[in-house]
């Protein structure tokens, strides 16, 4: 017996599988060195905001032509993971526990079979024709979006990489379904492949027969491939979509979170029992940094935020400050986080499991405080990201550590900011003229 | 001709011993910016016309800290919101309506936490609940037929998701409501926001106002509806830069149902 193939792909399965695994731990890691925050309160409403944005893309389809394109690629990659199942099965037991290939044409009645097949087929033909389109929509339209200054060689070449992979991953599934005689003399669920078939008419039996195990191969370790291909790309969404749908925000985009640390300060100063001189007592931790300049001082939800990003860009042309030619673009915003904490990681793997001190921070060596003070703070990013991430969050904790921990505002902010500490409104007018304008 | 208006405080209804039905949060452009003092008063016309048992806090009102916040000075921002929920607590306020859409956001979503829950309503929200409960009626009057846009400010829009209330109220005066190319949920700012009105802008190649302004031109309007005294500002700036004054008119919603009814 001669069971090396299945040999081979058990460890192709381990290898890949394990090794993707060593990724995500590590991608959890870091994803926990930002600090803990509640995200886990209304959880019928997660539950439905899952269910709605991530599950039925209702987002995406917010601009129908790539919504819908999106929606096809979506699914096809979902249901077309069936058949993967199956191959994974044949893969390890086909030629042990039984004969041929197709392992579900001996459970399931051939015209059930066939049906699933076919759909598979159709949905491979429609996915190929989105990532062309796709493709040509990135490269020869030239879309504005994914031609702005943060999309430089390398975001462009990934994009492009994903869409290649995933046009010879679909055109293999059919060549291996053409090219899979006893599956073509069945005339069950060949809808398109008994099209490419004629194509190998020529060929010898045997020489078909090594074209079809050449795809089924090639198949199922590209899929190993992409799959491992995630973590070093932006392409993590089809994974992190589901989990940041679920913890992203709940409130309304207009409320902004109120500092905890800064309300103990504040009801403290207010407190008229506090005794101001009182000796600190012992072991106090050391006073919290407000606001952000690093990763590490975001929450874990926007670290989060920052690996789901797939860089499409939509936050970015919804930007009012980046419409109008500002420096700020909200996915720079999430694209430098990310950036920024795929290093930390590394520093922290290179440093035997501690961070080491770089002398870089996520304020000024990626983002610029140009960037962060041309905020409107009109949550047109928030509600166009079509996975719920929200980069005016970081902006707003990197302007608290700008102006908290640095006073570090443009002179204009802090004359306002002036005028609202003296006298209650943000211009020079008195407090007890606020009714003035009754008898104007 | 004195322009008195009967505005009565908190503090004269609590020596009185009466609470009103609600207070009026005027805020800074309300209370000190000439075209938002225009708005304030004919919010108060129009409350006086529906028997409104209203009062505002006068000279205990102070900023509510949102410029401060969205500048990123959480410890000013929650100093002030303090002070403030304690009038507000101090006079048992239950329920606050104003005219502007950054302290509604503020009041409503923000101070809750520190101590201090109403139930806060935006100008539109409480106009549209009067007309609702036949306190007020809305004629057409001068701008029956007119084309009117609105421009939905981003707090409260897709701040708190209220998008109906100021167009039901447009619809009501008889007008023909167009909508701009970015409406809604996707409604371009008019780039007051983020405390970014005390600032000037970061270089770039247009001033976001004129671009929403340009966006309102689009669709040839002879009033551009507001409902933020900041986006009023901006937009009646906007009409400025394009040359526009004497064909299109800025007006807050409130405006538009006072003079309707030449109040």
């Amino acid at each position: 017996m001669n069971y090396i193939p299945n040999i081979l792909f058990a460890i192709a399965l381990i290898v890949g599988i394990g090794y993707f695994a060593k990724n995500v731990k590590k991608l959890i890691r870091n994803i926990k060195l930002g600090h803990d925050v509640d995200a886990n309160d209304h959880k019928p409403q997660r539950w439905k905001n899952m269910a709605k944005i991530a599950l039925g893309q209702s987002k995406m389809v917010k601009r129908p032509i790539s919504g819908f394109l999106h929606v096809i690629v979506y699914l096809g990659f979902i249901i077309i993971n069936i058949e993967v199942l199956e191959i994974i099965i044949d893969g390890l037991f086909a030629g042990i526990l039984y004969e041929d290939h197709r392992v579900f044409l001996s459970i399931l009645p051939q015209s059930v079979y066939g049906f699933l097949i076919a759909s598979f087929e159709i949905l491979a033909t429609l996915v190929f024709v989105s990532v062309v389109v796709f493709w040509l929509r990135r490269n020869t339209l030239k879309i504005k979006r994914f031609w702005a200054n943060e999309m430089t060689s390398w975001p462009k070449n990934d994009a492009n990489y994903i869409l290649y992979i995933e046009m010879v991953l679909m055109v293999l599934f059919l060549v291996m379904n053409a090219t899979d005689l006893k599956f073509q003399a069945m005339n069950s669920g060949n809808v398109i492949s008994q099209f490419i078939a004629p194509l190998f008419n020529g060929f010898s039996e045997s020489t078909i027969h090594i074209i079809e195990r050449g795809a089924w191969w090639l198949h199922i370790l590209g899929i190993l491939a992409f799959l491992n291909y995630l973590y070093f790309s932006k392409h993590l969404h089809i994974l992190l979509a589901f989990p940041n749908t679920y913890f992203g925000r709940v409130e309304p985009q207009g409320e902004f979170d109120n500092l905890e640390s800064v309300t103990n300060e504040v009801k403290m100063m207010m407190d008229p029992n506090i005794d101001p001189f009182a000796a600190q007592p012992e072991n106090t931790e050391a006073p919290a940094k407000f606001g952000a300049s690093d990763v590490q001082d975001l929450s874990w939800v926007q670290l989060l935020n920052a690996y789901t990003c797939t860089e499409c860009g939509r936050c970015t042309s919804e930007c009012p400050a980046n419409q109008t030619g500002k420096k700020l673009s909200p996915r720079k915003i999430m694209m430098d986080t990310r950036d920024r904490l795929e290093e930390v990681g590394k520093n922290i793997d290179a440093n035997g499991g501690t961070f080491k001190d770089d002398g870089k921070q996520l304020l000024n060596d990626y983002i610029t405080k140009e960037e962060l003070w041309a905020c409107t703070t009109c949550n047109a990013c928030v509600e166009a990201c079509p996975v719920s991430i929200d980069p005016l969050s970081i902006i707003m904790e990197m302007r608290r550590y700008l102006v908290m921990e640095q006073s570090a505002a443009p002179l204009e902010l802090n004359n306002m900011m002036t005028n609202v500490e003296n006298n209650g409104a943000p211009w020079p007018y008195n407090q007890m003229d606020r009714l003035n304008w009754k008898n104007e | 001709m004195s322009n008195t208006l009967k505005v009565p405080t908190m503090a004269e209804y609590l020596a009185e011993g009466k609470q009103p039905e609600v207070l009026f949060w005027v805020g800074c452009m309300g209370s000190f910016d000439d075209r938002a003092k225009k708005v304030t008063k004919a919010f108060v016309k129009l409350l006086h016309r529906a028997n409104v048992d209203f009062a505002v806090l006068g000279t205990e009102e102070s900023c509510t800290g949102d410029p401060a916040k969205r500048a990123g000075n959480e410890f000013l921002f929650q100093m002030q919101a303090v002070t403030n929920i304690e009038v507000l607590n101090a006079y048992e306020i239950k329920k606050i309506v104003t005219a502007c859409p950054h302290c509604f956001n503020t009041i409503k979503n923000e101070y809750p936490g520190l101590g201090g829950s109403y139930q806060v309503m935006h100008h539109t929200q409480f106009l549209k609940s009067l007309l609702d409960e036949g306190r007020l009626t809305i004629e057409g009057g001068q701008f029956k037929g007119k084309r009117i846009t609105f421009h939905d400010p981003c707090y409260l829009g897709r701040g708190n998701d209220i998008y109906e209330a100021p167009r039901e109220l447009i619809r009501k005066l008889d007008a023909e409501l167009v909508e701009m190319k970015s409406c809604k949920s996707r409604g371009l700012c008019c780039g007051a926001g983020g405390a970014q009105m005390f600032k000037d802008a970061e270089p770039g190649n247009k001033e976001i106002n004129v671009a929403r302004t340009e966006q309102a031109i689009d669709v040839k309007p002879e009033i551009i509806a507001a409902g933020c005294p900041f986006c009023n500002t901006m937009m009646t700036d906007g009409v400025k830069a394009k040359d526009k004054e004497s064909e299109i008119a800025v007006m807050d919603i409130a405006e538009l149902i006072a003079n309707a009814q030449d109040l």
